[in-house]
């Protein structure tokens, strides 16, 4: 991206990066009222017969973009992600089945929403659509990053989740980003314990590994944007190397990245883990970052479940 | 083609219809012996269509949204080219194409993957958009159910088409008047789908019997005429069941099979 801001919305990405796509290749954006938001709406202007907007009706959202992808489009939908979620048998059957070309961008995704509450807050759409088979699922650390998720949702096959927020959060990828779907990116080298984390939790990650040095702590923190398919290699070699492992998310710990984590070294490699994420509850009003700060997902929360992960090693 | 050649196709086609269900000893045989007609004609005169290139950019698309209704969509893909009948035998069973409800690509020829009621006018009016976008002028045909109705995702792909304006996009709707259950009024009562259609800015055409061959071409010529300036719905007046007596309006063979008398009788009078 040019001009790199300090902090920015994930999904400020989008708009600017349809309207790269659109000039190189051939999609369609569908939307359900929601375009200014998610701001897919960017490409109409220039793009007016590429935009097309089906009003709040989500299903039927999901099933023209499959439908539209059979004629030899890549097809981009976007809205939020509370309301992705309520066309998840559209997505299943007339998408993930098909092995369709739609590409799901789903704003407002997490906690952080903020103010409008437990509704418009999704602690579950990241294990909702890594149920799906054909979904690659993504989480985009900063806008930096998910400008290159754009690009590289537009030009790789198949169905895509992506969840974009709302919140802005401080920009790690200052230099750019090297996204490639399916590789997780190490942003600090540790040999004591691993911080994997994904969404606005990296950066969290970050400040938490720096806090650890401060009493001699060594911690790995990988960014894993990619949460399927899961970089399995990288979180092998950080269960080998680390032998502890921590992961955090703004998501439900029961179904989000931490689960599927933990499900693939079970049968590979068990080490201690810990998981900093949402237990069992909705959200609800506030600033974005009081919510976090209310379930946990904070820098000192990372770093105590370091503590009690080295500690089990 | 001659009324009487048709006739004979679909007296074959229910034959297909009636024997994949016996033994797969599952399947959903009313809901495919109501359709024979519409899909027969439409597969005959009106659908362009080749069976050697399924992945022609340019066809026309028949979209299945009723998708159990798989073995009359089967057996009209057998009769018309792009399955062998000696497939059918394996409907429903491991390894075969043939699945219970459609899957897109299998066999060649099959548009969409349907089970779950309600969208397939979202899918065909998104094809139609897609169409449109490439220049191509193809029609796109859905066929539904009328208890498929109760599915709101299709209110609101009749609105976004109306909205859209969206052209050569034809509704067929198979109005057998039975659902899962029980008949339809009871269930949950749609009451007129053609006055819906036309509030919603469709050009509808009613009262249409469809299993009278002439009637139903009639109605594929309207549609096609009209379909160049908006979506087009034509209702269908149909028996589900149709032509096995004790089958016919019967809700008892919305999704069982016949047992062995049951087959010999209805192949008795099939012949």
């Amino acid at each position: 991206m040019s001009n790199t801001p300090d902090e920015a919305a994930t999904r400020e990405a989008l708009g600017p990066g349809l309207l790269k796509a659109a000039d190189r290749s051939e999609i369609v954006v569908v939307d359900a009222d929601l375009g200014k938001s998610t701001t897919a709406r960017l490409i109409a202007d220039q793009y007016p017969e590429r935009f097309i907007t089906f009003g709040i009706a989500e299903q039927n959202m999901a099933s023209a973009a499959a439908g539209i992808a059979t004629t030899g489009f890549t097809v981009v939908a976007s809205t939020f992600a509370v309301f992705a979620e309520h066309a998840f048998d559209q997505w299943r059957m007339s998408v993930a089945q098909p092995n369709l070309d739609v590409k799901l961008f789903a704003s407002h995704g997490g906690v952080s929403t903020g103010e409008d509450g437990a509704s418009a807050q999704s602690v579950e759409d990241i294990g909702v659509f890594s149920s799906l088979v054909n979904f690659t699922v993504c989480v985009p650390a900063d806008v930096v990053e998910a400008d290159a998720m754009v690009a590289a949702a537009v030009d790789n096959y198949g169905p895509w989740y992506v969840r974009l927020g709302r919140a802005k959060v401080p920009t790690i990828y200052t230099n750019g980003s090297s996204f490639k779907v399916g590789q997780a990116d190490t942003l600090r080298e540790g040999e004591d314990v691993s911080i994997i984390a994904c969404g606005l939790m990296v950066d969290r990650a970050l400040q938490a590994a720096e806090l650890l040095s401060k009493d001699g702590i060594q911690a790995r923190v990988i960014n894993m944007s990619t949460i399927r398919p899961l970089d399995t290699s990288a979180l092998f070699k950080a269960a080998s190397e680390t032998g502890a492992i921590v992961v955090a998310e703004e998501h439900l710990v029961h179904s989000g990245l931490g689960a599927l984590c933990a499900q693939a070294l079970a049968s590979e490699n068990p080490v201690p883990m810990e998981f900093v994420g949402i237990q069992n509850r909705y959200g609800e009003s506030g600033k974005w970052f009081e919510i976090l700060e209310l379930l946990g997902l904070t820098v000192e929360g990372i770093s105590d479940a370091a503590r009690r992960a080295l500690s089990r090693k | 083609m001659p009324d009487l050649e048709i006739e004979l196709i679909c007296k074959q086609i229910r034959r297909h219809i009636v024997r994949m269900v016996y033994e797969a000893k599952s399947g959903h045989i009313g809901g495919s012996m109501s359709a024979v007609e519409i899909m027969t004609v439409l597969y005959s005169e009106f659908l362009n269509h080749d069976s050697e290139r399924p992945d022609w950019p340019d066809r026309d698309r028949f979209i299945m949204s009723k998708g159990h209704a798989t073995p009359v969509q089967y057996a009209v893909l057998s009769q018309f080219g792009y399955i062998l009948e000696d497939e059918l035998k394996t409907f429903r069973q491991l390894g075969t194409r043939l699945q219970g409800h459609s899957v897109l690509g299998k066999p060649p020829g099959v548009e969409n993957s349907a089970g779950s009621l309600g969208m397939g006018l979202s899918f065909g009016l998104g094809q139609r958009l897609g169409l449109h976008l490439k220049g191509s002028a193809a029609n796109v045909f859905v066929l539904m159910g009328d208890g498929e109705h109760n599915e709101g995702q299709i209110w609101e792909a009749a609105m976004a088409a109306s909205h859209h304006q969206v052209s050569n996009l034809i509704a067929l709707i198979d109005l057998n008047g039975i659902q899962n259950d029980d008949f339809t009024e009871k269930t949950l009562n749609t009451n007129s789908l053609a006055d819906k259609y036309r509030a919603f800015g469709w050009q509808v055409r009613d009262g249409i019997n469809g299993h009278d061959v002439t009637s139903v071409r009639e109605a594929f010529v309207w549609a096609q005429s009209m379909a160049t300036d908006g979506p087009v719905a034509l209702q269908f007046n149909t028996v589900k069941g149709k032509g096995v007596s004790f089958m016919e309006n019967n809700p008892a063979f919305h999704g069982a099979p016949p047992n062995d008398d049951q087959f010999e009788q209805a192949m008795i009078e099939l012949s």
